[in-house]
């Protein structure tokens, strides 16, 4: 699996994200910064990973969403190339209108940094196939906009066709429905607050994170 | 020529900022304040000519997150 993770001014989450991929797919990914308007050939997996792209300025991921490499990203996940944000890449992916909903300030005002309760909701979808239905995991969470709003109709959509990948099984940060991640309608882009990348190997105490890679890595490759 | 873009939460949509706001003025003994949102101001300073639905292309574009956001336009007369 040939993957690419795309790189903003003040992503941080880049390399862990990368340090992950190699790790499973065994093939270092290609790092592309945000200005480049097209991807590598052969790409079959995009991260969008964590962090403070340009400082969070206006609102979180907005000016990374409207960057030149977004257009590809875009043009790439409709071509059903799988696309995953994580934290930072989530409201990016928002942004973008790749996903729905918005990612707002944490209901409780603060930055959230620790470990949280999840509940995997959909264990058929591209990134979530390694998992039980409904097993409980735990990834870490760090951020301080990650309360995911949208209208009831949408939320009822999301829910209905199966597409709210993650729950949060403790209060985090205000998310309607408890909502940690979500798919887009057909499946191949999946946005989530918490980091599956931080919690790949022993070292990291503990190893959930790492099924979500090796189950993308057995459906794509 | 100058414009004003006036960016809101939509009603409905919980506003921790102005919640955490209104907290803080009722901390300094301000009573009946009923309820506070918080929101944007932002200005830009265009080319002659530009049209109202230029402004708009902007800010449903970029300035505002429409999911969560209203905007209204103020055109500022310069002399």
């Amino acid at each position: 699996m040939n993957s690419a993770v795309i790189v903003f001014p003040g992503s941080n989450c880049d390399r862990d994200l990368a340090v992950a991929l190699e790790q499973v797919t065994g093939r270092k990914p290609a790092m592309v910064w945000h200005k480049d308007a097209e991807l590598p050939e052969g790409i079959d997996f995009i991260g969008v990973p964590g962090g403070f792209s340009y400082g969070d300025y206006l609102r979180s991921g907005a000016m990374a969403a409207r960057s030149p490499v977004m257009r590809a990203v875009k043009d790439a996940a409709a071509h059903g190339v799988p696309v995953i944000g994580i934290c930072n890449g989530f409201q990016v992916l928002t942004e973008a209108g790749l996903l729905p909903g918005a990612l707002m300030r944490n209901a409780g005002l603060s930055f959230v940094c620790r470990n949280v309760p999840l509940r995997v909701e959909n264990s058929q979808s591209l990134f979530t196939s390694a998992y039980d239905a409904d097993e409980e995991i735990v990834f870490p969470v760090a951020h301080h906009d990650g309360n995911y709003q949208a209208d009831e109709a949408t939320l009822d959509r999301l829910e209905d066709e199966g597409r709210v990948a993650f729950r949060y099984l403790d209060e985090c940060n205000g998310s309607a429905r408890s909502i940690a991640g979500i798919l887009n309608d057909a499946g191949n882009v999946l946005g989530l607050m918490p980091h599956p990348e931080r919690v790949i190997e022993p070292a990291h105490g503990r190893t959930d994170g790492r099924r979500l890679f090796e189950g993308l890595l057995e459906t794509v490759a | 020529m100058k414009a004003r873009v006036f960016i809101t939460l939509k009603s409905g949509v919980l506003d921790p900022q102005g919640k955490a706001i209104h907290h803080a003025l009722e901390g300094l003994g301000f009573s009946g304040v009923n309820d506070v949102r918080a929101g944007k101001l932002i200005e830009l300073d265009l080319a002659d000519g530009t049209s109202d639905s230029d402004i708009e292309d902007m800010c449903r574009k970029l300035l505002a997150n429409t999911v969560i956001e209203n905007f209204r336009i103020e055109r500022l007369q310069t002399a």
